[in-house]
């Protein structure tokens, strides 16, 4: 019988593979299966940000050999084309046609809205990586109850920056941002924190997402400022420093993570050293898990990477731990949920825990743009330099999650430009 | 063939799709409803481009006007989720009709390529409401429907949804096929073929355009209430140009001036995007291959395979019947 299985099997299993059946048995699997649907933009102005994305999943994936404490991966990619309808629709994909357990990714902050609404309906777990709509884990929260974000809150490193920039002694500071929700909510975090320790916001600017020429809007950038926030995304972050530059600006500039992430900063200029942008991850962090996480996946993947890379490498190790509890068998929604906001781990960007609204606590990291030796590489290159961390900050900063979720959603009239002339 | 004969063909390919649908799997089901949506939206595209002979590039205006309609008062006031819905139907489709009224005192006065301009400024008009008026619209997050409407039947179970959708399209397509069959269809052929004799035999081209149009709207504004309900969620997205463009090419795609063509083109569209992108990550080429075949081979579009055949056969048998005159001794 073994004879026989020995002489037949391999033949048996090729054809299985050659014919992409799944009905054939495969031999010597001891766990079950866990069916990943990941989301990503693979097409489209947003297909790099996908494959950093997909990267950092891969690569933790591929770390264990797919074997997630006893569980095989089936990792099923869907490209969404960063928009929210394709999104949905590839969402229902995954969830009706694959049945898979659960839903990683998205880009913009308007697919995150657009697939929370499915995971509630179809009862399946959703771990928004990269969306950080701060709603999704606060005022709606409740809505969705089988969502637990791993990546971040909008708002969330603002606030903090917000503080830090009455330290550095800013009284007036000019924000321009592209105008979408989740700049509204960027600008509008750092906005509360800076105007609560005493600053000003006297200009708010709003071109429209994917503007490339700043031409109409650098000109009208209040003279009298002592520093400028900017959050750009995509393209715009490459653009904007450029023009800025170019338009002889001397002030200090300041600005969202996604200005100055590891995704664009190798393809920018001399012209933004020294800007200062906050964020739960840095390619520079130097710490020894981090070192390693860099060295790695540059290795791997021939870039450094971004926090779209680290926080879906983050994703696949929290999936681990939790399936490590269970033994590698799935839980069921609820209870992977629950399991997921109760862990509290070392990953590439820290120490992270989770709040009772499922959205992490984490390190913000305060970092300068410098050009410099890093990790050994001997070529002189763009780094996020951490300069100071504020330790396990909450979505909620020092306000409390009472009297903050009492405010409105972070919006272009909230809160309100009390000082702009 | 004849008109009855064709019109049996389309009859029982509908019961097939009526009797099949329901026992596929239930993202295929998503997939025939969404594109028996696109379908309303491509035939009222089709009264404009293939019977008046207008080449609109903002028919997903209307869809957005429809969808923006229905979540917007689905979520700030409660309503159409209950009894109400069949309501919200008739707003989704006065409200589409509306925009096309007064888009139409600006677009109608063009032809051709200035037609097709202001179409596409007037349809960016309303994508950049839908974009920039976030109190309303949600700005670029959209917005999300509570869920599908609830009355006597329960439209959250897909297949009940599949049915409505359905028959709004059959009921679409009777009626539009009534109405270009009618002395008004024919008029309108007749502005596509030679608009100024149709001027100087006493028509006014300019209100028959218009009417067109306006129902073009409406029905669009009627795809759009189903769209919002099919997704759950309305997006600026919907609205933007290549919504527009896309149902311009499900029309060319599948032939225009045909209606059935406009629905074939949007299963298409569909099928290939939604369906071939899910197998394979070169779908993208597919796409633009059948596009530019079926320009380049099939400038009627597939609804005029049958036609080609038919012209293929007479060629074929009137070439045997020269040879065989050829043969015969003088």
């Amino acid at each position: 019988m073994t004879e026989l299985a020995r002489r037949v099997g391999p033949p048996v299993i090729g054809l299985c593979l050659a014919l992409g059946l799944n009905l054939c048995p495969t031999p010597g699997t001891a766990g079950e299966e866990l069916r990943v649907g990941f989301i990503a933009p693979m097409t489209g102005p947003f297909a790099q940000v996908g494959k950093d994305m997909v990267n950092g999943f891969e690569m933790y994936n591929d770390e264990v050999k797919g074997d997630l404490a006893g569980a095989k991966v089936k990792f099923i990619l869907e490209d969404d084309q960063a928009k929210p309808p394709t999104g949905v629709l590839k969402a229902e994909k995954l969830i009706r046609q694959d049945q898979v357990h659960m839903i990683i990714g998205g880009v913009l902050a308007s697919t995150g809205y657009a697939l929370a609404p499915v995971s509630t309906r179809e009862k399946t777990v959703y771990l928004p990586s990269v969306p950080a709509a701060d709603d999704l884990t606060q005022r709606d929260s409740a809505k969705f109850p089988y969502i637990v974000r791993t990546g971040w809150s909008s708002s969330q490193p603002s606030h903090p920056f917000g503080e830090w920039a009455c330290e550095q002694g800013y009284k007036r500071i000019v924000a321009i941002a592209a105008d979408y929700a989740f700049g509204h909510e960027v600008v509008g975090g750092f906005q509360k924190a800076f105007e609560d320790c005493g600053g000003k916001i006297i200009q708010k600017i709003w071109p429209p997402l994917g503007t490339i020429d700043f031409g109409p809007y650098i000109p009208t950038m209040k003279e009298d400022a002592d520093a400028i926030f900017t959050l750009m995304v995509g393209p715009m972050s490459l653009q904007f420093p450029k023009q800025l530059a170019a338009a002889g600006n001397k002030k200090p500039v300041i600005g969202g993570g996604t200005s100055y992430d590891e995704f664009a900063l190798p393809s920018m200029g001399d012209e933004v050293i020294g800007h200062v942008s906050p964020l739960q991850y840095s390619a520079a962090l130097d710490t020894p898990r981090n070192a390693a996480f860099v060295k790695t996946y540059r290795e791997k993947y021939g870039k450094v990477p971004s926090y779209f890379s680290e926080t879906n490498y983050t994703t696949a190790q929290m999936i681990h731990e939790v399936m490590k509890t269970t033994g590698g068998t799935w839980p069921g929604a609820e209870k992977f949920v629950a399991a997921m906001a109760s862990l509290k781990l070392d990953t590439p960007r820290g120490p992270v825990s989770f709040d009772e609204f499922r959205n992490p606590i984490q390190n913000i990291y305060i970092k300068k743009v410098e050009k410099k030796k890093m990790f050994g590489y001997d070529k002189e290159e763009l780094w996020n330099t951490v300069i100071k961390t504020y330790p396990n900050v909450s979505q909620f900063w020092k306000y409390g999650e009472e009297a903050f979720l009492k405010q409105p959603v972070y919006s272009r009239d909230f809160p309100p430009c009390r000082f702009c002339e | 063939m004849t008109g009855t004969g064709k019109v049996l063909v389309v009859a029982s390919v509908l019961v097939a799709i009526l009797l099949l649908t329901p026992h596929t799997g239930s993202f295929m089901l998503l997939l025939i409803t969404r594109a028996l949506v696109l379908a309303i939206l491509a035939m009222s595209l089709d009264i404009l481009l293939g019977f008046t002979g207008l080449a609109s590039l903002g028919q997903a205006a209307y869809l957005g006007v429809g969808a923006y309609l229905t979540a917007i008062l689905a979520t700030k006031y409660q309503f159409g989720l209950g009894p109400g819905f069949p309501l919200v139907i008739v707003l989704g489709f006065a409200a589409g009709a509306a925009t096309a009224a007064f888009f139409g005192l600006f677009a109608i006065r063009a032809t051709g390529v200035y037609f097709l301009m202001i179409t596409l400024a007037l349809g960016q008009c309303v994508w950049g409401l839908a974009y920039r008026w976030n109190s309303l619209t949600g700005g670029d997050n959209g917005l999300n429907l509570p869920g599908r409407p609830e009355f006597a039947i329960r439209l959250a179970d897909d297949v009940t949804y599949f049915y409505l959708v359905f028959a709004f399209f059959v009921a679409s397509l009777v009626i539009l096929y009534v109405l270009v069959k009618s002395p008004f269809g024919r008029s309108l052929e007749g502005i596509r073929e030679r608009e100024l004799r149709m001027r100087i035999l006493g028509y006014n081209t300019w209100l028959h355009k218009y009417i067109a149009f306006v129902i073009a709207g409406g029905f669009g504004g009627l795809a759009g209430v189903l769209w919002a309900h099919a997704n759950g969620h309305v997006s600026p997205e919907d609205v933007v140009l290549t919504t527009s463009v896309d149902a311009l090419l499900m029309v060319v795609l599948g032939g225009s001036g045909t209606l059935v063509g406009g629905a074939i083109g949007a299963g298409v569209v569909l099928f290939l995007r939604e369906y071939l992108s899910t197998l394979v990550p070169w779908w993208q080429y597919v796409l633009g291959g059948v596009y530019v075949l079926i320009i380049l081979y099939l400038p009627g579009g597939l609804m005029s395979i049958p036609q080609r055949i038919r012209q293929r056969r007479g060629a074929t048998s009137d070439l045997a019947i020269a040879k065989g005159l050829a043969v015969t001794p003088q």
